[in-house]
């Protein structure tokens, strides 16, 4: 099944890049607030139980998609 | 006394290492592909470079977390082996879970590379025994990732057990945000894991050491390792 797992830092966590963003966004006029950049990880995981395909993609997450110390994640199984 | 010099694809500062650890200080040094399972009989340094090791990808070090030779790098360390990590070395290192904490993107969001000035502050290590207590030397930086972050009650814990060895300072030794180059809490530079034999650092010693390329103020480093290992 098709995965989706988008990472984010945590919200205490300095975000600069999403600073610059925000700011280069200001400098077009644009009114945004906290824009935070993430990353978004795709991949398919054998199996077709939703619950299970999920607590696989868990289990990579905590492995090796996500540092605990600065990120989060939302997965979403397509 | 031998030391292992770990080779990832993308270290680019494993032969500063060598230089230091080999030709300057003249320890029989060998360096190790990452591919290899195991460290060399008998080491009793391994010394993880810097650099960028499997392009950055994922995040600063995780990659290299995972290579075959880091399996041997913990059980080193597990043993009680002495490890230090530099720059990307540091960074693996966080990534491996044998030091607390992450490298964030510097503050100022740029590369950055200058001299710093570094306070040492624990002097009962195997990395610091011939430093004095506040002792202050310079040596360079040269990071994007510097950035030393923790959850505040994990940060509290490291300071309460003394984890942090060095901090960023002034030439003088004082200790404020004005001296941190790129934004690490506390001003943190380096930290320990709880034994003390596992040291984690974003500046880099070993470009240091050679009078005829520099300044010398990574010298302390390396003598006090020297001075450990050659007891026993």
């Amino acid at each position: 099944m098709k995965v989706r797992v988008s990472v984010q830092l945590k919200p205490g966590i300095l975000d600069p890049q999403g600073k610059a963003v925000e700011q280069g966004l200001h400098g077009f006029g644009f009114q945004a607030e906290h824009v935070r950049i993430g990353r978004l990880i795709e991949l398919d995981i054998p199996g077709s139980d939703p619950a299970e395909v999920k607590a696989k993609a868990q289990a990579m997450c905590d492995k090796l998609l996500v540092n605990p110390v600065m990120e989060k994640a939302s997965i979403e199984v397509l | 006394m031998r030391v292992a010099v770990p080779v990832f694809p993308g270290s680019n500062c494993d032969h500063d290492a060598l230089h230091a650890c080999g030709t300057v200080f003249g320890w029989d040094t060998i360096p190790v592909w990452h591919q290899e399972p195991r460290l060399p009989e008998g080491t009793d340094l391994v010394f993880i470079p810097g650099g960028f090791s499997y392009g950055d990808y994922l995040r600063c070090g995780a990659i290299a977390a995972l290579a075959p030779i880091m399996t041997d790098v913990k059980r080193h360390a597990d043993q009680g082996g002495l490890v230090l990590g530099v720059c990307n070395g540091f960074q693996i290192l966080c990534e491996a879970q044998l030091l607390p904490g992450a490298l964030l993107r510097n503050a100022t969001l740029r590369f950055i590379h200058q001299d710093v000035h570094l306070r040492v502050e624990r002097t009962d290590l195997p990395f610091t025994a011939s430093m004095k207590a506040g002792e202050v030397f310079r040596v360079p930086i040269a990071h994007a990732e510097g950035n030393f972050t923790l959850e505040p009650a994990d940060l509290a814990d490291l300071e309460a057990r003394g984890g942090v060895a060095f901090r960023y300072c002034s030439p003088a030794g004082e200790i404020g945000e004005a001296h941190v180059p790129n934004g690490a809490m506390n001003g943190i530079a380096g930290i320990v894991n709880v034994r003390g034999n596992v040291l984690g650092m974003m500046p880099h010693p070993e470009r240091a050491v050679d009078p005829r390329l520099g300044p010398t103020g990574g010298l302390g480093i390396f003598r006090s390792l020297e001075s450990v290992l050659a007891k026993g």
